[in-house]
Formats: structure tokens, sequence, C-alpha cells
């Protein structure tokens, strides 16, 4: 198969609220990747976590169910997913998927980091 | 002589012509003879997330060993013709323009010996996979990706749901041999695919319960239940018949 073409790197906001930057693609081969993110940001006090898809340049639907199967892991350990930096295009797969009624979506980190607290 | 400027679609992302872009709505572009158009026009596409039962990932695989043949052709060969690898007295009405994305397919299916008249939408479609997702009152709500990779040297076929049952009917359905039939369904899809390319092999099931919780807030989803209306509504549509013949 082919190599997955994904960087991803954690920031921790506070205790509670970790940002995971998303530079390239996000597909079924991004599945390792995210998973080691997630661990990386998930320290035992974090509560939420947001994926930042500011540098997202490709999805296919691979990549959806990747990030569905992520947001019932994180709701069965009490965690909150948002997300950030989507570009009209992909805010569009994110509603004609209906992610976008279960994972927060908002336009700036600021807004992010915001709604996170408030959920925290 | 000035060069025409690019298209703005040059800031597009990769995926920009893959995915469907309408709205969950469906719209049926046309109905092709013979297909009982029930449940679909309409009605919003539902995600895993919008439904009731238990959320499952089933990835069905077969490897096309010592077939000389690329992911690409793979996927070409089964979006022209996906109908045909179907198990006998289901349809899939393809639409007029192939598996492309943002199209609607009308399904008549037989489940448990009931008709079932639903459709699908082509959510994603590139070279080396697609994927149709369902609507309010299919059995599931989810979608089913068809790929094309390669491993260690072989192109491997491989069909992945990701769903939950729509509503309890058809969870309790899914329980009591539903997931065995689907199997069966998918088992039979991709052995003939690979019997397209002249492979007889074995195909590799894997199930993951990814969610074991049902969804009770979402059992309303029942009222749109696409079985139990194409029963009640085969009255009426062999009364219609009758009058036009």
């Amino acid at each position: 198969m082919s190599q997955p073409n994904v960087v991803m790197s954690v920031r921790h906001v506070d205790a509670k609220i970790s940002i995971i930057d998303i530079q390239g693609d996000i597909t079924a081969l991004a599945e390792n990747a995210l998973m080691e993110a997630i661990s990386q940001a998930n320290m035992p006090s974090v509560r939420a976590i947001i994926l930042n898809f500011g540098g997202l340049e490709f999805m296919n639907s691979g990549g959806i169910g990747l990030l569905v199967t992520l947001l019932i892991r994180m709701n069965r350990q009490k965690q909150h997913l948002l997300a950030y930096g989507l570009s009209e295009h992909y805010k569009h797969i994110f509603e004609l998927t209906r992610l976008n009624e279960v994972i927060g979506v908002y336009d700036t980190e600021v807004g992010a980091v915001a709604a996170a607290a408030r959920l925290t | 002589m000035t060069t025409p400027s690019t298209p703005s679609g040059d800031m597009q992302p990769r995926d920009a012509t893959y995915w469907a872009q309408q709205g969950t709505n469906l719209k049926l572009s046309d109905v092709p003879a013979g297909a009982i158009n029930l449940n679909v026009e309409g009605r919003s596409v539902v995600g895993p997330l919008q439904g009731f039962g238990k959320m499952w990932q089933k990835t069905y695989r077969v490897r096309l060993v010592d077939a000389l043949v690329q992911p690409t052709e793979v996927i070409a060969t089964w979006k022209e013709n996906f109908q045909s690898f179907w198990p006998k007295g289901n349809r899939f009405y393809a639409p007029l323009t192939g598996i492309t994305p943002g199209e609607v397919a009308l399904l008549n299916l037989k489940t448990g010996g009931m008709p079932l008249s639903t459709g699908v939408l082509v959510l994603y479609a590139d070279d080396e996979s697609f994927t149709l997702m369902t609507p309010q009152g299919h059995m599931f709500a989810g979608w089913i990706t068809f790929s094309a990779y390669v491993d260690d040297g072989a192109t491997v076929a491989q069909a992945q749901v990701l769903m939950r049952a729509n509503d309890p009917i058809y969870e309790m359905g899914l329980t009591m041999g539903g997931h065995k039939q689907e199997d069966k369904f998918w088992e039979h899809t991709l052995k003939s695919l690979a019997a397209r390319f002249g492979v007889l092999a074995p195909v590799q099931i894997q199930a993951v319960c990814v969610d074991p919780k049902r969804k009770w807030a979402h059992a309303k989803n029942i009222r749109h239940n696409a079985a139990m209306r194409t029963v009640l509504s085969a009255p009426s549509r062999w009364f219609h018949r009758g009058r036009k013949q």
C-alpha cells in the first residue's frame, strides 16, 4: 500500500485542551499518524482535542470514516472533538456527511479554543 | 495575444471533483424503466452517526493473485458493471452517467424475502475508490467504500461498510441473521468481481464493532423505514399497474 502523505503536530493549549495541526492528506492511510498524534495529545487531564484542518490538502471517504471512528473513540472516553480551519470545500463535505452535527466546526483557533473551554 | 486566465479552479483542492456537490437531500435525475422508485426523492442522506444500532465496520477483501490488473482497472470495471456482480434478485439501477459523484442510484432489493426499494448517493468517486451513502429509511445509516490497492505484489479489491442499523426494526433484523445475509451478499459480489479477472479466491471478512451502544434518540428513524413503506405501498403499485394495462 502507499505511504501516508500527512504530518501531524501536537500543541497543548492547557491541561484540558490540545490541538493537532494537520498538514497533508487525510485518507485511511493516515490512521497510524492520527492515532499517534491523538496519543501525544491525550494527556490524562485532556477533555477536548481540536483538529486544525488549515493544512488539509486532500481527503477521501476513507478519511471521513477515520474521523467518525476517532469521534466514537473520544466520546467513549467522555472527551470532545472540535475542528477549525476547514475551507469551504471541506465544510461542505462535513455537512454532506453530517459530521458537522457531531463535531463542533469553528472558523478560527480562538473560536474553537473558546468553545472547548466552555465544554470542559 | 493574451493567454486566457487560468480558472480559479486551480485553487481547488485535489479532491474537489471527487465529492458530491449537492446538499444532503436526494434528487433523482431519471427513473430507469422497471425500477420501483420509492423512499428516495427528497430523503436526506444519513451517516453512521445518525443511525440507531451498534456501529460496525465490516471489511470484505479479495486478493486478485496472479491477475495482472491495476487498481484503477479493477475500479473502472467495478463501476461499469456494478449490478452484474450482485446476487440474483437484487437490482442496482445505475444512473445514466454511471457511478459519478452526486448521482443517485435506485436499489430494488430482497431482504429476508421481503422487497425493499431504496437508493444511494454516490458520495465520492475517484480512480481507485468510490463510496455510496445511504438515505433515511435504508437498512443502514452509513456508507460503503469500494476500493482497490496493491498489497504485497497483488491487487486487492475491497468493500468496506461503516454503518449502524437505521432503526430498531432493522437492528433486530441484522441481529437475527441480517449480518450473515449481508456478509453473503458482499462475498458473492467480490467473488464475482474476482472471477471477472480470472481469479478464484476466498473473500476475507473482518467485522469490528466500533460502538456497541445503540442510539435510542434515533429510534424514531423508524418512521422512514423503507421496507415497511415498500410493503405497504405494494397494493397501490399493483392497482396503478393494472390500470395502465
